[in-house]
């Protein structure tokens, strides 16, 4: 530069390099984009998993390239970082969006208020109407009678075991609750199925499936708990034991209050685990198209069930599958709104900071 | 109200582990009494075995005497929680209960021991607070969480707890050392005015502290690391800092040791 000034002519900053502009990144992953899409319709690719591929690949090697040419080697391998997460973030977030949107595009076709409070009761399969009355309650019961049972099992052991448990019983506990996590369903359900049905006697029913419901609950709410009891800082209960109080007082008053909403929380998604299992239901409780809201007697309709059976009754289209699409997303819905229901305690019972 | 500690023989073990050694000393009533020494020394287990606190900890086991005016907190059939509503303790981090508001955390220790009327709790509350210097500070602000004050407040909060339940005694395990000075200059003006109803009794790493608010100071050292702290000697505040009778308490307090 010739008109460049004496006090442009200091030595370059060490602190100071070369930057491209915060645009950068969308620019590469835009023109990333392009070229993939380029690319796959010159060589003829019709998959769009191919495309977004190439264009991913591009996004990473072309930012790495760029950027190590402009700004230097640490800072390019600074963006590939940031761009594998990124990547990473997408390759996560494509199935579920893509599963909620296949759910809700087929399943709002036929759900309506007539279609959650009918029962399919003297509906044929391949009939238009009917609906799933009688599977919303057959779920409900099912999986608020295993949320009676699991729930305070699972509490009172984390209990047990965060604040009472010193040696071997704590650590067998501990053992015992580690390898029930690892039971699959099936294997629940046929052990109440040997123990209920076939050497008691009973029938099936929906609180013989509430007990595997239980047995798969049990384990996810004493962990969570723990880890939730775990966190209560030890100087709020010297604070409380200090002043006189007993231990129990101390735990039910100044630990759980503290903890309550992160074992809600982690309650809410033991039941959400559960509240579409099939297995266990299949064994148990069976089935029925009638509305049957008596869980302790004769088979009971579930939601998992439902949509099983619809989809194998339907051959692939039809009001069945529709039904079975409905169904489903009304499950995805009840789990949600569980999910909802759990932050939103989380968030009123959290610890105060505010002044 | 106040009442003396009579220590004898005490030793005080982590499993195994002897963390102090056959400590015997007479805590003075309606006095401030200050422990000072090295880190691991044992001072905060000696104060915790004062109330019963020691057993909490995994481990933690006690031998030996402590007589509380005339009955002995170690001996056969008494009760740990009854003793600790006896003896209170503030800690060193303020730890107010994250879930209480100001007006709960002063009336947690009645409230969680039995029923009170409204009335009344009022009163404590009121009472407890001016007891610590906070009313004044907290009165608009009662039904805010506790731990929306600044550290210092916090601090007093604890100790406003702490006197809610009328103890007679109350331990404070280096409860400056998380403030900043002028918090601390309120601290420290709260204990001696508490010293007329309570026999205070006060663990601290800063001598200038000690010597400023305690009447008597004991001295606790160890020989080395992993073996068990004693108490070297316990006296007069003016006398420890003017003219111990240990060289080790000298060296300590000028600063020659090690």
């Amino acid at each position: 530069m010739s008109n460049a000034s004496l006090t442009d002519q200091r030595p370059p900053s060490s602190l100071r390099g070369a930057t491209l502009p915060k645009w950068f990144a969308w620019a590469v992953a835009a023109g990333a984009v392009l070229l993939g899409l380029g690319i796959s319709f010159a060589a003829g690719l019709d998959s769009s998993i191919q495309w977004a591929l190439i264009a991913a690949v591009l996004f990473v090697a072309g930012s790495y390239g760029i950027s190590a040419k402009v700004e230097g080697r640490r800072q390019a391998k600074d963006r590939t970082a940031t761009s594998l997460v990124w990547v990473a973030f997408l390759l996560a977030i494509i199935p579920l969006a893509s599963l909620i949107w296949t759910t809700v595009k087929r399943g709002v076709k036929v759900l309506d208020g007539y279609f959650l409070t009918h029962s399919m009761g003297y509906v044929r399969d391949t009939e238009p109407g009917g609906g799933i009355y009688h599977a919303i309650l057959g779920t409900l019961e099912q999986v608020g009678i295993a949320t009676v049972i699991a729930v305070p099992i699972g509490v009172l052991t984390a209990i047990y075991l965060v604040e009472y448990g010193r040696g071997k019983l704590a650590k067998a506990v501990t053992f015992f609750v580690d390898v029930m996590t690892g039971i699959p369903s099936i294997v629940a359900g046929l052990f109440i199925l040997s123990l209920w049905i076939l050497i008691l006697d009973m029938g099936y029913s929906g609180f013989a499936g509430s007990m595997a419901l239980a047995i798969l609950m049990i384990p996810v709410v004493v962990r969570s708990t723990e880890e939730m009891l775990k966190l209560v800082p030890n100087e709020l209960r010297e604070a409380s034991l200090a002043l006189g109080v007993p231990k129990w007082r101390t735990i039910i008053k100044v630990v759980l209050p503290t903890s309550i909403g992160g074992i809600t929380t982690g309650i809410m998604l033991a039941i959400a685990r559960i509240a579409g299992e099939t297995a266990p239901v299949l064994l148990l409780v069976w089935v029925t198209n009638l509305i049957n809201a008596n869980p302790f007697k004769d088979p009971q309709a579930s939601l998992p069930m439902y949509i099983y059976l619809q989809f194998i009754n339907s051959g692939g289209q039809g009001a069945a599958y529709d039904r079975a699409w409905a169904a489903a997303l009304t499950l995805i819905a009840f789990i949600m709104i569980l999910n909802l229901v759990a932050r939103g305690i989380a968030r009123w019972k959290a610890p105060k900071t505010g002044r | 109200m106040a009442k003396r500690i009579d220590v004898s023989g005490l030793n005080a073990y982590y499993g195994s582990f002897l963390a102090i050694e056959d400590i015997s000393m007479t805590v003075e009533p309606r006095s401030v009494t200050a422990f000072i020494g090295p880190s691991g020394c044992g001072k905060s287990t000696f104060l915790r075995t004062l109330n019963r606190m020691h057993e909490v900890t995994p481990g933690g086991r006690v031998d030996g005497k402590v007589m509380l005016d005339d009955e002995n907190l170690y001996g056969p059939g008494i009760d740990p929680v009854a003793v600790r509503r006896e003896v209170g303790m503030v800690f060193q981090r303020p730890n107010p209960f994250p879930t209480m508001s100001v007006y709960d955390n002063v009336a947690a220790g009645l409230r969680l021991n039995g029923r009170y009327k409204k009335s009344e709790m009022d009163d404590v509350v009121e009472k407890s607070l001016k007891g610590a210097n906070l009313w004044n500070e907290v009165k608009d602000r009662l039904n805010k969480p506790g731990s929306g004050l600044s550290g210092g407040q916090q601090q007093r909060l604890c100790i406003a707890r702490a006197i809610a339940v009328e103890p007679n005694v109350l331990l404070m395990d280096e409860p400056c050392s998380a403030l900043d000075p002028i918090s601390t200059l309120a601290i420290e003006d709260l204990i001696g005015e508490l010293k007329e109803r309570f026999t205070i009794v006060i663990v601290t790493h800063n001598m200038q502290q000690a010597a400023r608010v305690s009447d008597r100071t004991a001295f606790f050292n160890l020989a080395a690391v992993g073996q068990p702290g004693k108490l070297i000697e316990i006296d007069e505040t003016e006398r420890i800092f003017s003219n111990p009778s240990v060289q080790a308490t000298e060296d300590y307090i000028s600063g020659r040791f090690g």
